[in-house]
Formats: structure tokens, C-alpha cells, sequence
């Protein structure tokens, strides 16, 4: 088991440099979540407008791989419809268990597969993603 | 105390953990078995066992004997007076909620007070929130110095005549300090409270005497020194244990059983409902045997003299912050490094084959107090070497370089 294969620059990059943490001034819904197993937390919002997810912001405490994952993330979605947010969502999971999965232009989020093998951390990676989900499966009922 | 010959005696440490001998540090979550507890529990399934308390036959009589054995040995372990003041429980949150379930929603009424610390465990903060809710008692705490610890002169402040119950941790799982207990029951009982000691940091690694202490209610789990899981113990004073009521109901603890009505064994049995733990109090009777062949003395010692260790080597550190004070501090170091978040640290330490906790370690309050969202925590047993702390030491250190020098 290899450090590297964790901690893979565009992570740490992420981590340092997070991209849309802070609040939107005004957004549609807003999702809090926690892990109460080890404390991380992450306040997730999004402004929603015709089924298009236009604005993503995150706040929140925790590790590495959590924050790096929530940064990735709304780089990710903004701009997505739900359907295809939701599929980016599932196909995170994919990833998260070990499957071959391709982002396309989105190949920061596959620098996060080497979390598969370390099996403690899975559930920090996928924090932010759970925020997603509960904040866009209720619009799509 | 031959570390080498008591690491011997411990199967699981011989082994790998990703390339490198298993460094395990994590004993204040789960201490490990040594061969003697793992073939008690063996020798009693292949050998002895029935059920308890029913069984006619002499294979009942062999597992009662094994299982009543056992209270005794945990009774003279802690130094109470007697083994009916002994209720084996799961372990010592069953135990804290047992007495806050029973005897203290009996007891408090609106306007009453329960004092405890910020410091403590959610097993010793959770079941007081509740009893609170239900009667109408206010839950104080004993403020905390900047270091972490409490003073007897804030307790002293902080309990008053409408106080009926303090309950407090012996050791902290977090800071490592070791609370006052002896004081604080002379403090609660000149105000006519009752106290109930959380002793699940401390029976591992310190001679506890329940008598001397003086307290009422002493909880502890059989996991954290040695024994299995799923395991501990109560400690009651006698003339409040027989006034408490059941708060599970069946199997072992009935008297007689009518339609309507039914009345309850004596003390410990009336509160071991169902059939009980006999394998586990087997096993944490075997593992009291093995801590009193080597010594409590001993093990304090030994304990004492690695903590210092480790607080010394890992304050040299740059950039490691220690929490808790420095003296008067008992088998662990909880610590952060500057802008690593503890999941991170021990992650890197677990490809190095060393095992520490990270989070928040069932102590949310007390993280919000440091300022904290999570720890990193070594804690250290018996089976330690200073060996093993300097390999932490070297770790650390290049946990930092790691992530303060960027990845490849």
C-alpha cells in the first residue's frame, strides 16, 4: 500500500486550494452532513434553476480526502442537469468500490480512486456526494 | 516486567501490518488478549458450557461455577466488599445506563441537579442528558482549567445541596488525566449526593479500590484490559443496588411469575436479565488473573514511564500540539499536527504499519472545547516498548514532511 496512490497531487492540490468553498448569497437548498463516526462535516449549497444545478458552494471541516472530494465535486456538477449529477453521483460509488470507471474531461475525480484501497477512508470521500444526492433526489420526484 | 516474555504472550502483535511489524497503539479504544484469556473463552465453549443458575446437570453447575468465579475475581480486582455488588453488564456504557436508567430517574426530581464534566465520554454525558429530559434535573458541569483538568475548588463550587448525583471519569480517554475521585465523593457525599465513576481509562492500567475511593457506582468494560468484548461490570454500594429496580425484565432476574404480578431475585441478579455474558465474564475473569500475575503496580509503572516517554518525545515535534497536562497523565497522548487532519496522520501511520485513533473519540463536546473537529490519539498497555514510540516519533515526522512538501 502506497502513500502516493492516496495522496495523489491533484488531492492535495485540491485540499490546499479549494475550489467554491464559502456560501452563495442566495441558494435554493442547502444540505448539511456529518460523519459521526469520525466528525468531518460539510455544508453543501446549491442554486438550482430549470432542472440545472447553476452554483455550488461548500463549507466544512474534515481530512483531506473529504475536502478535496467536496472541492472536486461542485467543480463537477455546476453547470450539470440532474439527471446527469445524479449519474456522476453514481458512478463516484463506482469508483469508490473499485470498478473502472471513466469521468471523461473530468479526470481530477479519478485521481481519487486510489481510495478504494484503504477502505477506512471510503466514507470521506463520498461525504460530499451523500450532500448531493439529498440535496437533488428530492427535486427529481 | 519482562515486556519481551508479556509480548510473547500476545498472538495478534506478531504480525504485519502493510509491510511493517504491527505497531499497535490504540489499546485506550481495545487492548488486546493475551493466549490465556483467548483459551479461557476457548476451554470453557469446548469444555464447560450451559446455561447458568438452572441447569440440574453438572454441566450447569461447572458454568455456573465459572460464571460466579468470575464475579469474584472482578470483586476482589476493584476491592468490593462483596461479589452481590458486582452486576456484570456489556460493558461500561450498559453500566452508566443502568444507573442513570434506574436508580437515578428514580431519584431525581425537578430541580435537582446532576454534575458531570465537559470531558466526558458520551456514554457518561448521554444518559444524564436524558434523565434531565425525563424528570426535570438540571445537568451542571465542573468547569475545565486550560489544561484540560478540573479543580476541587470548582467542583466544590459547582455541587451543591440540590445535587444528587456526580458523575465523573477516572481517567479521561482523551486528555489522560487522572481525575481527583477519592475528593470529589468526600465533596459529593458532604452534599448528600451519590457518585458514579466512569472507570473504563482507569481499570486497565491502575490499582482501583472502590472502598477507599469511597464512590457508589464504579462502571468498567472487560475489552480495554485484556479481556473480550462484549463484557463489564457494575459496582454498587449495597443499600443502593437493593433499591433499584430492574430495567430488564425476564429470564434470570425473576423471583416468582404470576399472570399479573412478579417480583425479582436479589442484587447482582435481578439487573442480569436474559441468559447472561458467561463466556465473555469467564474471559474477563481470565484476564484478571493475567493482570494480577503481572502486577497492577507493575503495569502502572511500566505505563507511566512510556506516557512520559511519549509526551516528551512527541512535544520535541515542531508543529505537534499535545492536549491534556502534562502530569498526572495516564496511557495515552492526544495530539494534532499543524494544518494535517488526524485522519490523514493515521492513515500515513497505518502504511507504516502503526495503529492510532483519529476522530473524535466519543467526546464531541470536549473537541469543541480544545477547538478541534478531531484528534489523533496514541494510547499505550502493557504491551508497549519504547521502541514502538520512537517508530510513532519517526513517523510523525514524516507525516509532516509528507504533506508539508507536497506529493510526487
Amino acid at each position: 500500500m502506497e502513500l502516493n496512490d492516496l495522496y495523489r497531487r491533484v488531492i492535495m492540490d485540491h485540499y490546499k486550494n479549494p475550489r467554491n468553498r464559502g456560501e452563495l448569497e442566495q441558494e435554493s437548498v442547502a444540505i448539511a452532513l456529518n460523519n459521526p463516526t469520525c466528525g468531518d462535516r460539510i455544508s453543501l449549497q446549491l442554486q438550482l434553476e430549470d432542472g440545472i444545478i447553476t452554483d455550488a458552494r461548500f463549507t466544512g471541516e474534515g481530512c483531506s480526502i473529504s475536502m478535496s472530494s467536496a472541492s472536486m465535486m461542485t467543480e463537477a456538477v455546476k453547470g450539470r442537469s440532474y439527471e446527469e449529477a445524479l449519474d456522476l453521483a453514481e458512478r463516484f460509488s463506482s469508483l469508490m468500490q473499485g470498478q473502472d470507471v471513466e469521468f471523461e474531461e473530468l479526470e481530477d475525480i479519478e485521481a481519487l480512486s486510489g481510495v478504494n484501497k484503504f477502505p477506512a477512508r471510503i466514507k470521506c470521500a463520498t461525504l460530499a456526494w451523500n450532500a448531493l444526492k439529498k440535496g437533488i433526489e428530492p427535486q427529481t420526484n | 516486567m519482562n515486556i519481551h516474555a508479556i509480548r510473547e504472550q500476545f498472538p495478534i502483535l506478531h504480525q504485519e501490518i502493510n509491510g511493517h511489524p504491527l505497531v499497535y497503539l490504540d489499546s485506550a479504544a481495545s487492548s488486546q488478549k493475551p493466549r490465556s484469556v483467548i483459551d479461557a473463552v476457548r476451554n470453557y465453549y469446548e469444555l464447560d458450557h450451559a446455561n447458568v443458575h438452572r441447569g440440574v446437570h453438572s454441566l450447569g453447575s461447572r458454568a455456573t461455577d465459572a460464571y460466579e468465579g468470575a464475579r469474584e475475581k472482578v470483586a476482589r480486582f476493584i476491592h468490593a466488599p462483596s461479589a452481590e455488588q458486582i452486576v456484570f453488564t456489556r460493558g461500561t456504557t450498559t453500566a452508566l445506563n443502568l444507573v442513570a436508567s434506574s436508580y437515578a430517574r428514580a431519584v431525581c426530581q425537578e430541580g435537582d441537579e446532576i454534575v458531570i464534566t465537559p470531558m466526558e465520554h458520551h456514554s457518561n454525558l448521554i444518559p444524564w442528558q436524558q434523565v434531565a429530559k425525563a424528570t426535570g434535573a438540571t445537568l451542571k458541569f465542573i468547569p475545565l482549567q486550560p489544561d484540560g483538568t478540573i479543580t476541587l475548588e470548582d467542583a466544590e463550587a459547582t455541587i451543591t445541596d440540590r445535587t444528587k448525583i456526580v458523575s465523573v471519569t477516572y481517567v479521561s480517554n482523551v486528555l489522560g488525566c487522572v481525575n481527583p475521585i477519592k475528593q470529589l465523593a468526600e465533596l459529593a457525599h458532604r452534599k448528600g449526593a451519590v457518585i458514579v465513576v466512569d472507570g473504563a481509562q482507569s481499570t486497565p492500567h491502575m490499582k482501583v479500590d472502590v472502598q477507599d475511593l469511597d464512590v457508589d457506582f464504579y462502571a468498567f468494560s472487560g475489552h480495554k484490559m485484556c479481556g473480550p468484548t462484549g463484557i463489564g461490570a457494575l459496582y454498587g454500594r449495597r443499600s443502593l443496588l437493593e433499591n433499584m429496580e430492574p430495567i430488564e425484565y425476564g429470564g434470570e432476574m425473576i423471583d416468582f411469575v404470576e399472570l399479573y404480578e412478579s417480583t425479582w431475585k436479589d442484587i447482582p441478579y435481578r439487573f442480569e436479565g436474559g441468559t447472561p455474558i458467561i463466556a465473555g465474564a469467564v474471559g474477563l475473569g481470565a484476564a484478571i488473573d493475567f493482570l494480577e500475575q503481572i502486577g497492577m503496580d507493575a503495569i502502572d509503572q511500566h505505563e507511566k514511564h512510556l506516557t512520559k516517554y511519549a509526551y516528551d518525545v512527541l512535544s520535541n515535534i515542531d508543529g505537534l500540539t499535545i492536549y491534556g497536562p502534562e502530569q498526572n497523565r495516564v496511557g495515552l497522548v492526544t495530539f494534532n499536527i499543524d494544518d494535517v487532519h488526524p485522519h490523514d496522520v493515521a492513515t500515513v501511520l497505518d502504511t507504516k504499519g502503526i495503529a492510532i485513533r483519529a476522530g473524535h473519540h466519543c467526546c464531541q463536546p470536549l473537541m469543541r472545547w480544545l477547538n478541534v473537529s478531531a484528534t489523533a490519539r496514541a494510547s499505550f498497555y502493557i504491551y508497549n516498548t519504547t521502541d514502538e514510540i520512537d517508530r510513532l516519533a519517526d513517523a510523525l515526522i514524516q507525516t509532516k514532511e509528507f504533506f508539508g512538501y507536497g506529493i510526487e
